[in-house]
């Protein structure tokens, strides 16, 4: 019993407490500002666990991707759609939230049996560490080459998706024809981005 | 602290803590009446399907480091499909002007 040893049990014990109490929160809280916020620390968490696991590649992607874009996306969607109706209550909630309670916990306790009573061919390799960031590259250009490239092509499926499924109605605007009934607003006249002795 | 097995904290310790963050998230993915709060309920399952990954990788696989590449593309996959989720979130919020679950119910039956 070394001071490693106890650094990295304290390490363990710190941050799976602020990832359970942090999850707990994300679900339970009413203000959903709060709960984004501890969504945010429930992530930082993780990306700690990741590094009691020898992963600091995997680390720092978890701390950009999720914190730095997840999160500040889901911040984003919270201010855009910040309406303080109250909500009308619904009969069979409690009982909802009750029977549901206990799925889960059923499904908890049989995740639990099956990790505690399994037995892991636990004394695995030699972890290689630092030389991870290496090997995940040699990984993602010979053996995963083809998932590689389809999560490219869904990334940008992803990004057009996203933008087409959040932009405003876009009109098409026939300038020969007056109208009337003027449906359009301002930001519908188009402005050319090129002027046209610009491309002469 | 370059070898876990040997270390003070077992696999079936990171085990638990993910199985426990991945129940939270499908209680949270069931009952929470706010838009936002379903999306972040499933991220908080994929964060926890991603610690079991990684743990495995790193106690049982050490070298070959497979789980830590498929975490790589959950991850990804998750930034996605967070980002396609909240798009339709405000598209819904346009034509709705409301958030509430309960109320976006013209498929049932």
């Amino acid at each position: 019993m070394n001071i490693a040893y106890s650094t990295e049990l304290i390490c363990f014990l710190i941050l799976s407490s602020i990832i359970v109490s942090g999850s707990l929160a994300v679900v339970l809280l009413e203000n959903i500002v709060y709960s984004a916020f501890l969504l945010g620390g429930v992530f930082m968490a993780v990306a700690g666990l990741y590094l009691l696991l020898n992963a600091s590649f995997v680390a720092a992607a978890q701390i950009l991707v999720y914190v730095g874009a997840v999160n500040v996306l889901i911040l984003f969607a919270i201010m855009l759609v910040n309406n303080k109706e109250a909500l009308k209550p619904i009969e069979g909630l409690k009982t909802r939230k009750l029977i549901s309670g206990g799925v889960c916990g059923g499904l908890l306790i049989l995740l639990l049996r099956v990790s505690i009573t399994t037995k892991w061919n636990v004394p695995g390799p030699t972890s290689i560490g630092e030389e991870a960031t290496y090997r995940i590259g040699e990984h993602l250009f010979t053996d995963y080459l083809l998932p590689f490239e389809l999560a490219s092509i869904l990334l940008l499926m992803a990004m057009i998706g996203a933008i087409v499924l959040a932009r405003r109605d876009v009109s098409i605007p026939s300038n020969e024809v007056d109208d009337f009934n003027n449906q359009k607003s301002l930001s519908d006249k188009k402005v050319p981005l090129l002027s046209k002795n610009s491309l002469r | 602290m370059l070898e876990n097995s040997t270390g003070p904290v077992p696999l079936q310790a990171y085990l638990i803590v993910a199985a426990f963050l991945f129940c939270t998230g499908v209680w949270g993915l069931i009952n929470s009446r706010n838009a936002v709060r379903v999306l972040m309920s499933i991220e908080l399952m994929l964060n926890a399907v991603n610690i079991n990954l990684m743990s495995f990788s790193s106690y049982i696989d050490g070298s070959i480091i497979r789980g830590q590449v498929f975490s790589i593309f959950v991850i990804t996959v998750a930034a996605a499909e967070a980002a396609v989720g909240l798009a339709i979130l405000l598209s819904l919020y346009r034509n709705r002007v409301t958030i509430d679950m309960e109320s976006f119910n013209l498929l049932k039956w």
